[in-house]
């Protein structure tokens, strides 16, 4: 029964750190049906601006929570920054181009992205400190759910009680659900899609980038390569929940983090890729269109 | 002109913002060091601003042509060098004998060594060929098309390695195993489009990987299968030398063969039912195209390809291990066929061989080689998305609309 507390919880971060990544894709794909295959190295470049940050703000003297919120509020900027320039460059001219075009132009992004990264910085993992403190009220249940943990969940879950009141509530929110629904009538009234988008872009990069700063001091070291990997599980649990649903990427995320961490529980850790990719096939055969998705039509 | 230098400017400023953490600090976590590497602010500030000035020049001329394409306006009568390459007899035929030519003496005239290259980029030929008819031909985009090769290359090793098979029964085999495996994998995902597509045949692509490594009993796990015999002729004795050279020669008479295939392809029933389905697969199930069908041949006849270049791949190094066979191949075939033109086997060509010998000759550039890749994949898309070579779509000759008769 420990064991399987255990695992739930190791399911539960993991699954958390895929919603704020899924999240992401599921939101941009929902406004412009692109995948953004570059969404993973937002979020490793996140990891790796926190990482630096960090690095500096303690040999320069900081201590304890001051470099976690330095380091975090600084690396949100920064991939806001780099999604938002990622959109123009890389997406924009595309906006009419066939479907395959944007997605290969994100690949390429990606590709761009790890190698810049790779180049500027190193291709060896480097240590990541942990910036999360220990509390002392986790003490007793620590073998299940340590502090970063609780940490990594509860902050997955405020940034998606966040988006979901600034998608329901706020302006943008509701020029963003207009553009959705449908773009050209959106421009019709008045609402500046480019804005729209960009605003997307920036929303995701955030929330990535937040994930990025998470896993990293959880994991402890990070390298250029991580965004791949955490890029298609995320989008995966996107495709899981059915993408463009918002709820629907966070209940994909947490399917998935669960079959993972049970997967590597009880069967073999070697194997837990094959599971999450296995449990996405299985989805997709008998719900096409994924558990939270509706079934769209397609008309001649 | 001044306008334009003060927005560039402010790219640049942008940029030198944007890569500020990451070009500039180094922190060595081990020893609490900072290395701070202002140099290069200053090229990324120069950088940025020439190519700033360039891609507003470019992205206007792009605007240019399509809203000449607008207007109906002919963009230009003269068919691109590529088409006249391939139309005009009197241009194609001595460029093809000298091709010929080059083709045939060149593993007698170079080392060993460049020959090898030489078989590495011919290997990814075949790839691309056999990648343009998924990707290009029937518009299903495939991320996980080295899994197929994968496949091939450990046919040949494993047969090799239990029941003493050689090469020219595995390389049927391998290719038979592609294709196999290309139906068995295409099943499942029959029913999704684009985008699902690509994620799960991307997961596909990583479950063969891992299986090659965790599955230590057949496939030898992470050490990977050492000592596959080279390609042997009716049992002689070859050195390093003449078998390299053998391989080339086996790999060019294929190389040949997937073009005659896939050029007959192109212009047959199940080709025209691949672009058909490409173009509009409503329509073309409408028209009693056989959707299920259509989709798994083009994915068995795609992973035949990379079957067979699998085995030559295996032969060729002796040795393979699931290092040879992740996402990075896949991308890499990917942006031959996209670079090349979709569905263009002459541009697919070219791109394999610019890909894959520009890396090797300039050698001082390889650690820029994917973020090259990268950047061209991108910019591609935006300014040339028809590829290197654009594919012409063959028209019926002859019958043109008078389009005064319709008014009068």
């Amino acid at each position: 029964m420990e064991y399987f507390l255990e695992l739930s919880s190791s399911g539960l971060v993991r699954g958390s750190i895929y919603a704020l990544i899924a999240l992401g894709y599921t939101m941009v794909y929902g406004i412009i049906q692109l995948i953004n295959f570059a969404h993973g190295e937002i979020y490793m470049i996140g990891a790796f601006v926190a990482l630096i940050v960090s690095g500096v703000l303690t040999i320069y003297g900081f201590s304890g929570i001051s470099i976690l919120i330095l380091a975090a509020l600084i690396a949100v900027i920064y991939a806001a920054a780099y999604g938002y320039t990622l959109e123009k460059i890389a997406y924009r001219p595309l906006r009419n181009a066939p479907r395959l075009s944007p997605l290969i132009s994100a690949i390429g992004m990606s590709l761009f992205l790890q190698n810049y990264v790779l180049l500027a910085q190193t291709p060896d993992f480097l240590r990541f400190p942990a910036l999360i403190p220990d509390f002392e009220f986790m003490e007793p249940i620590a073998h299940i759910m340590g502090s970063p943990e609780l940490v990594i969940v509860v902050t997955s879950a405020v940034s998606m009680v966040g988006l979901t009141v600034l998608i329901k509530y706020t302006r943008i929110g509701k020029a963003m659900r207009a553009t959705q629904q449908d773009m050209t009538m959106a421009r019709l009234v008045g609402v500046n899609v480019d804005n729209v988008i960009s605003m997307t872009f920036i929303i995701g990069s955030v929330l990535a980038a937040i994930g990025g700063v998470l896993v990293g001091s959880y994991i402890g070291q990070i390298n250029f390569y991580i965004g791949f990997m955490a890029g298609v599980k995320a989008f995966t649990a996107a495709v899981l929940g059915g993408i463009g649903n918002i709820p629907g990427a966070v209940l994909g995320a947490l399917v998935l983090g669960l079959t993972e961490a049970y997967a590597a529980g009880y069967i073999s850790s070697a194997y837990e890729d094959v599971f999450a990719f296995g449990v996405l096939v299985l989805i997709l055969i008998f719900r096409p269109s994924g558990l939270l998705g509706k079934a769209v039509k397609q008309k001649v | 002109m001044v306008d334009n230098i003060k927005r560039s400017l402010l790219v640049a400023l942008w940029f030198v913002f944007l890569t500020f953490p990451l070009m500039v600090v180094k922190v060595n976590t081990l020893k609490n060091i900072v290395e701070w590497r202002w140099i290069n602010m200053l090229w990324v500030a120069i950088g940025s601003f020439v190519l700033s000035i360039v891609w507003r020049w470019a992205m206007e001329r792009r605007q240019l042509k399509s809203k000449k394409a607008e207007q109906g306006e002919e963009e230009s009568v003269k068919p691109g060098f590529g088409q006249r390459l391939l139309e005009d007899p009197k241009i194609f035929k001595p460029v093809l004998i000298v091709l010929a030519l080059v083709t045939l003496v060149f593993p007698l005239v170079v080392d060993i060594y460049q020959a090898n290259i030489m078989v590495l980029a011919l290997i990814f030929v075949v790839l691309g060929l056999g990648l343009n008819v998924t990707v290009g031909l029937a518009g299903l985009l495939d991320l996980g098309y080295v899994a197929f090769f994968a496949v091939g290359a450990y046919t040949y090793g494993v047969l090799n390695s239990f029941f003493g098979f050689g090469f020219w029964i595995s390389l049927p085999l391998g290719g038979l195993m592609g294709a196999l495996f290309g139906i068995v994998l295409g099943f499942p995902i029959l029913r999704l489009r684009g985008d699902y597509l690509a994620i799960v045949t991307l997961g596909f692509g990583s479950i063969a990987k891992i299986v090659i490594e965790n599955w230590e009993e057949v496939f030898n796990g992470a050490k990977g299968i050492a000592n596959i015999p080279r390609p042997g002729f009716f049992g002689a004795e070859m050195s390093i030398h003449t078998a390299t050279t053998y391989t080339y020669y086996i790999m060019i008479l294929m190389v040949l063969f997937a073009i005659f295939i896939t050029n007959r392809l192109k212009d047959s029933r199940v080709g025209r039912a691949w672009m058909a389905l490409r173009e509009d697969e409503i329509a073309c199930v409408a028209m009693g195209v056989d959707m299920a069908r259509t989709k798994l041949s083009a994915y068995a006849f795609g992973a035949f390809w990379a079957g067979l270049a699998g085995v030559i791949f295996a032969s060729r190094n002796t040795y393979i291990n699931p290092n040879s066979f992740t996402f990075m191949e896949s991308a890499l075939v990917l942006s031959i066929v996209v670079m090349g033109g979709m569905g263009s086997i002459i541009g697919v060509i070219i791109a394999a061989l610019v890909l894959i010998l520009m890396p090797e000759y300039l050698r001082a550039f390889s650690e820029y080689r994917m973020l090259m890749f990268g950047a061209v994949m991108v910019l591609m898309m935006i300014f040339r998305p028809e590829g290197l070579i654009a594919n012409v779509r063959r028209k019926y000759a002859g019958r043109k609309v008078v389009t005064e008769d319709a008014n009068a």
